[in-house]
């Protein structure tokens, strides 16, 4: 992993661009060593610049520390650096000769759920760390289930403070094989898990000396060389209409194309293709990509197609192939993470957007609250407050067509939105929530209002 | 092009990326694209602030993409500190002429000739814009309103939502943000609120410059290496002029540098540099030590919390 720490050969502009973009998000309790991870990632990666470092050392040495907090890298706001904690998403970057990354650096603390959800929804990847002493806690559980929950492709589980139980491996086993049993039933693709020391900076950039009993990648050669998924063969694509461009010059007279970011899957010139909700058709008579023919385009290209027949459609449509087209629907059951301050409850009138589409909508029946430290489910809790996820039936004003989002992130996903004030409510996932779901505990002395 | 070479050259050589892997450029390009055509599906009145920095010329570029074959369905608006290099302001207005666009312009000499804003001590424009920006985006009823600002330029924009909610006084509240899921970006907005728009929020100064390189984009000849007349200020080396520099216990020189952000004189400090071709320049950054606003933006300096302080009453 050289290419990480010392300074190579300056790339070119055809090789620094042919790299890929890793979005993840990191995840972990409090005192799991988060700050000094992502810290650790930054600075070896040499992301962190000399005058970033300064006025980390400044502020630190004003304040009558003795060495450079690194927390203050990352804590960028007045609130948390009083209070020495983080309250909110931050987006981070750093680059090594192989790839980009985007961190979607989530606060921990367990009343910020819905922060993780936040970063959950656009990685390819999540990083839950573990604090070797303690092992897999509730903390632990719930990272694991968010991550399952959004359906994030990748897990990292991070063992970290192997330097505080000696490095033994017989603790790194047993927490991995828990974990992965934990986060398998749960439907998780793919773990990896590392044991590492964010602090002394073992299997973070450089493989350790100290574990030589592990043969796998560090975390930074994983991020490195973890496919991001491209797999279309099981995508159905989607198209969702942001815009319809209409020049109307004389240079193009006839010119109406329909412009959006393919949400999922190809498009291919020749396909025949159906608008929904309509359901009129029409074949690809050429797709633009940002203002260059090409014959295929596929996710997460933004393009423009072009249609045979001039047909009648608008923004919040969506086309997709006339062989493989979502069911319309108004009745939607889903999983939601509540992520407003207001709660979330039945007969509620929302705003409901999905892909390009906003629609009414109302709150039928909220059927169970997930409670996240044993998943079990919690029937007719009437309301969902801040960071509850659970299950929930919605009626739209206007048909939708909706995939599940174990089949599509993008077009299994929607977000309810309080028209009073704009507020973002609600953040939903179409279908069953995990791969293995838990049956609703019936107690019959719960009055179903415990939080 | 046809399609299997889009494939190849996207794939690169990195044996981990499959044959439908964009580069991360094109990753980008693509977002910010699908941003710019949310907001011109969902506003009624989008503006694009327009400055003739890299960044804002970029944004320009993507929007041109966007709509293309239609023209861009936005004007441009500039907040012009009365101390801006004359080589941006041509070429701010060759571009606005050339792409048929329409320019706004909110002037801080206009505010400081009618007596609304005052000098301040230390000469510097920079905060003052905020003022001239938000009465304008108020008086033009601008409901969207493009920055490029980018999250990796300073902590507090690390917070920064793609669309920012802000008031009818223009403050953001880094407390009150929206939670932004997936790609799905809620723009409601109360009548005399605004949303400020980031397509360039994912990007890097690197990005930047290589999006540049790659898409062939013409820049004021201010960012490549040049002989200029300077002085030293506040360990930065500030372009001598009208503007109120160099005072008499400063000295001008002519040394060969470039800019690294094009923003007001009185506050942008030039960098020593031989670079006077895109590669060179991205080489120099790829190798910088300093970040882009540490090396050249005296305002930032100001206090722990400059930018998000300014932030909060309404600066980008």
């Amino acid at each position: 992993m050289t290419s990480a720490t010392e300074p190579t050969e300056p790339l070119s502009v055809e090789q620094l661009s042919a790299t890929t973009l890793l979005r993840f998000a990191t995840a972990g309790s409090v005192d799991d060593g988060k700050s000094t991870l992502v810290g650790r990632l930054l600075h070896d990666s040499k992301s962190i610049l000399t005058d970033q470092l300064e006025a980390v050392e400044r502020v630190s040495a004003d304040r009558g520390q003795d060495a450079p907090d690194l927390a203050l890298l990352t804590d960028g706001l007045r609130a948390e650096r009083e209070q020495g904690i983080t309250i909110d998403v931050a987006y981070r970057y750093f680059a090594t000769a192989r790839r980009r990354f985007i961190l979607a650096d989530t606060p921990g603390h367990v009343q910020y759920t819905r922060n993780m959800v936040t970063g959950a929804s656009t990685a390819d990847l999540a990083v839950v760390l573990v604090d070797a002493r303690n092992g897999v806690i509730e903390q632990t559980r719930r990272h694991a289930a968010v991550a399952a929950l959004l359906r994030v492709p990748h897990v990292v589980l991070a063992v970290n403070k192997m330097d505080l139980v000696a490095y033994q491996e017989s603790v790194f086993a047993a927490i991995a094989e828990e974990f992965t049993a934990y986060a398998s039933e749960l439907g998780v693709p793919e773990i990896t898990a590392i044991p590492i020391s964010a602090l002394a900076g073992d299997n973070v950039v450089e493989p350790s000396a100290n574990m030589d009993w592990y043969g796998g990648p560090t975390v930074l050669e994983h991020l490195e060389t973890v496919p991001v998924s491209h797999d279309l063969a099981h995508c159905h694509a989607r198209l969702p209409v942001q815009y319809v461009i209409r020049p109307q010059s004389a240079e193009h007279p006839d010119y109406r194309g329909y412009a959006g970011q393919i949400a999922a899957g190809t498009f291919r010139v020749g396909e025949s293709v159906t608008v929904l909700p309509s359901g009129r058709t029409s074949k690809v008579a050429g797709i633009d990509l940002l203002g260059t023919p090409v014959d295929i385009a596929w996710t997460p290209q933004s393009v423009t197609l072009l249609l045979a027949d001039d047909i009648d459609i608008s923004r919040g449509d969506l086309l997709v192939p006339s062989k493989d087209a979502p069911p319309t629907t108004q009745d939607v059951e889903a999983t939601v993470c509540h992520v407003a301050d207001q709660p979330l409850t039945v007969g509620h009138r929302v705003l409901l957007k999905h892909g390009t589409r906003t629609v009414k909508a109302i709150v039928k029946d909220i059927p169970s609250r997930l409670t996240l430290d044993d998943l079990s489910l919690h029937p007719h809790p009437g309301r969902l407050v801040a960071n509850d996820i659970g299950r929930v039936k919605i009626r739209t004003a206007e048909p939708l067509p909706l995939d599940s989002y174990a089949d599509s992130r993008r077009t299994g996903a929607f977000i309810l939105i309080d028209p009073a004030d704009g507020t973002t409510l609600t953040a939903g996932m179409v279908g069953e929530s995990f791969a293995a779901p838990q049956p609703v505990k019936d107690e019959g002395d719960d009055d179903g209002w415990d939080f | 092009m046809t399609t299997a070479a889009t494939v190849s050259e996207a794939a690169g050589d990195s044996e981990d990326a499959g044959p439908y892997a964009l580069s991360h450029l094109d990753a980008l390009e693509s977002e910010a694209v699908h941003i710019f055509r949310e907001v011109a599906g969902e506003f009624e009145r989008p503006v694009v602030l327009f400055s003739g920095g890299k960044d804002s010329i970029v944004m320009l570029h993507l929007a041109l993409k966007a709509f293309a074959p239609a023209p861009v369905p936005f004007s441009l608006l500039h907040v012009d500190t009365g101390h801006n290099f004359p080589e941006v302001l041509e070429y701010r207005d060759r571009t606005v002429a050339a792409h048929g666009l329409r320019l706004h312009v909110a002037s801080v000499q206009d505010y400081i000739d009618r007596g609304v804003l005052k000098e301040r001590p230390d000469g510097t424009r920079n905060p003052l814009q905020t003022v001239p920006l938000t009465e304008k985006i108020q008086t033009e009823r601008f409901d969207a309103v493009f920055g490029g600002g980018r999250r990796d330029e300073e902590k507090a924009r690390a917070k920064e939502r793609v669309f920012s909610l802000r008031d009818e006084f223009s403050q953001w509240d880094p407390r009150r943000q929206r939670p932004e899921l997936w790609q799905l970006y809620n723009g409601r907005h109360a009548p005399g609120e605004h949303v400020r728009v980031f397509p360039l929020s994912n990007w890097t100064e690197l990005d930047v410059w290589q999006y540049i390189a790659r898409e062939h984009i013409e820049l004021p000849e201010i960012y490549f290496a040049h002989e200029r007349e300077v002085f030293q200020r506040a360990g930065m080396w500030l372009t001598a002029g009208e503007w109120g520099g160099p005072k008499e216990s400063e000295t001008v020189e002519k040394r060969q540098v470039r800019y690294r952000t094009v923003g007001d004189m009185s506050c942008t400090g030039a960098v020593d540099s031989d670079a006077t071709t895109l590669d060179a320049v991205i080489a120099e950054i790829a190798a910088s030590r300093l970040t882009e606003r540490g090396a050249t933006r005296a305002d930032d300096k100001m206090s722990e919390a400059a930018m998000e302080d300014r932030k909060r009453e309404g600066y980008f």
